[in-house]
């Protein structure tokens, strides 16, 4: 506290060491975990425990965030294209708007708060109760054992999970256009494909492939360097969900950066 | 294994060994020694490091300065795979049992059995509740979780996962504390046991003097982060050590204050 007054420039330095130091520690846990990913041992069992934990759970929430989501999407594009007489573009606008942005950011989110916090819970408690020291002692790399299976559940599964939310999605568009805005049903998804490439659908997907990734990782990172105590694993969760949420914005607009150069 | 280099040298060695925690210094230089099937007991105050020092042996924590040494090599900071065949010579039960909460406790028994791929999965089952019968547990329990068990039920669930690879070298943090005195007596015996049947080398930790005299060779107390006396344990009661007889006759004063560590 008396440093604020005293010495501002110290506490800022320190703030920045200690982020530096941060960074460095998850870039390298990242990368033995990923090399923990390709190299045996594997461990199947536990891979499919997270395959069903991370995908197939977590369909409901994604499930319904993306039906809302077309639902609304569909309402608010008539407001203004009706002020010039473009509704003809519903359609479009919606099928676009979902695959290429908010069928992943909008799964992403909803995964880093039920994914992102059960992953950093779990693997902190394993941590304070000393499991993962345990593990070690009964020769399983807790690397490959933990981490491994739920990063590649997380990669794998998060597209899968958003292709499903974006048919989803474009269905709960076409349900607010037809029975409450009088679209035409066939003419509406005539309209619905007519513009869709599959560079739109697929950037999605890519997208949300690295946010499952991240997801998965900064659980494991926040969870496996868990303080000691309750309240370590509770910070740790914390920390997990808001990193994670914030990391996909960042890389979300890398992405697109990326892909929109492409086009 | 060679024995003839054994014989030269001790089974676990610890040279000046230092670890502290951010400014903490709790191990100030620490030297150990166990022999090859011996049964070391350290003893020493709460918050002393004992916990620590046996996590410092198993490489689950880096030490600051010093050497450990196993069969006379050199086990300082491993990492890698020379990290893993060091702690695969290892059982260990910890102070919190740390039992795998997901896993039912014949999974956690037989774990280390059953990752090797050695045994079936009915061949594995068996074998846990022959392990469970050896630590004084109900066949029954197996199919339970962890969390529904009692703290000394876990503690010998943990004892049990601990010796159920037939380890060369056994580490005990306080095996006995929540047991009843009738079961705590059972588990001493099994150490000893483990010790003069099986072969290993085993260096516990314990606050029980009764415990101590059944199942220590030698003894060493552990203050202010060194070794202040190690001894047959024969000799404990009359060592001279005015802070070992204020510890093994639980006296308040002496030597040792308490809150000063
Ligand atoms: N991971 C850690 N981070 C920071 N400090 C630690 C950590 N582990 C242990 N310590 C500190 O090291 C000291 C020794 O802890 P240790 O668990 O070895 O005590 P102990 O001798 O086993 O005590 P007890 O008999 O109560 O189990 C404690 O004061 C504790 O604060
Ligand atoms: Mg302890």
């Amino acid at each position: 506290m008396i440093d604020i007054i005293t010495n501002p420039l110290a506490l800022i330095g320190r703030a920045a060491l200690r982020f530096f130091y941060l960074v460095g520690k998850l870039i390298s846990f990242t990368c033995k975990s990923v090399v923990c990913c390709f190299t045996p041992p594997f461990y199947l069992k536990q891979l499919l425990k997270q395959l069903v934990d991370i995908g197939y759970y977590s369909l409901p929430v994604v499930g319904l965030t993306t039906l809302f989501t077309g639902m609304v999407l569909a309402l608010q594009s008539y407001v203004g294209f009706s002020r010039f007489a473009a509704e003809n573009a519903i359609p479009t606008v919606v099928v676009l708007s979902i695959t290429r942005e908010l069928g992943p950011v909008m799964a992403g989110l909803m995964v880093a708060g039920r994914i992102g916090a059960y992953i950093a819970a779990e693997i902190g408690t394993m941590r304070v109760t000393e499991q993962i020291d345990a593990l070690s002692t009964l020769s399983t790399n807790p690397y490959r054992y933990l981490i491994a299976p739920r990063i590649i559940a997380g990669t794998l599964m998060l597209p899968v999970l958003v292709l499903i939310g974006n048919v989803i999605g474009v269905f709960g568009g076409f349900l607010v256009s037809v029975y409450k805005l009088g679209f035409n049903p066939a003419n509406y998804i005539f309209q619905t494909w007519q513009y869709l490439e599959l560079h739109d659908v697929t950037s999605g997907l890519v997208k949300a492939a690295v946010f499952g990734f991240i997801i998965a990782v900064m659980g494991c990172f926040c969870g496996f360097n868990s303080k000691l105590g309750a309240q370590g694993v509770g910070r740790a969760t914390t920390n997990a969900v808001v990193s994670a949420s914030i990391l996909i914005f960042v890389f979300n607009y890398l992405l697109t950066g990326i892909f929109f150069s492409g086009r | 294994m060679a024995t003839s280099k054994s014989n030269s040298s001790p089974k676990i060695e610890l040279v000046n060994v230092r670890k502290s925690f951010d400014r903490k210094t709790v191990l100030s230089d620490l030297s150990l020694y166990v022999k090859h099937q011996e049964s070391l007991v350290i003893i020493g105050g709460s918050g002393t490091g004992k916990s620590v020092t046996l996590k410092c042996i198993l490489g689950l924590m880096n030490i600051d300065k010093g050497y450990v040494k196993i069969d006379g090599q050199n086990c300082t900071n491993l990492s890698g795979k020379d990290l893993d065949t060091h702690q695969s010579k290892f059982g260990m039960l910890f102070q919190g049992a740390a039992l795998f909460d997901s896993l039912p406790v014949w999974k956690n028994v037989v774990f280390k059995l059953i990752q090797s791929g050695k045994l079936t999965s009915k061949q594995a089952k068996e074998k846990a509740i022959e392990l469970l019968a050896v630590v004084g547990l109900a066949p029954d329990v197996y199919k339970l979780y962890p969390a529904e068990l009692s703290g000394g039920m876990q503690k010998r669930v943990g004892l049990a996962r601990a010796i159920a690879a037939k380890p060369e070298i056994i580490f005990f943090d306080e095996p006995t504390t929540g047991l009843d005195p009738i079961m705590a007596d059972v588990i001493n015996e099994l150490i000893a046991k483990c010790v003069k049947e099986v072969g290993a080398t085993a260096l516990s930790i314990t606050h029980d003097m009764t415990s101590v005299r059944k199942i220590a060779d030698r003894v060493a107390m552990l203050y202010e982060g060194k070794i202040i006396w190690t001894g047959y344990v024969e000799d404990m009661e009359d060592s001279g050590n005015p802070y070992v007889e204020q510890f093994i006759n639980g006296r308040a004063d002496g030597p040792i204050k308490m809150g000063t560590v």
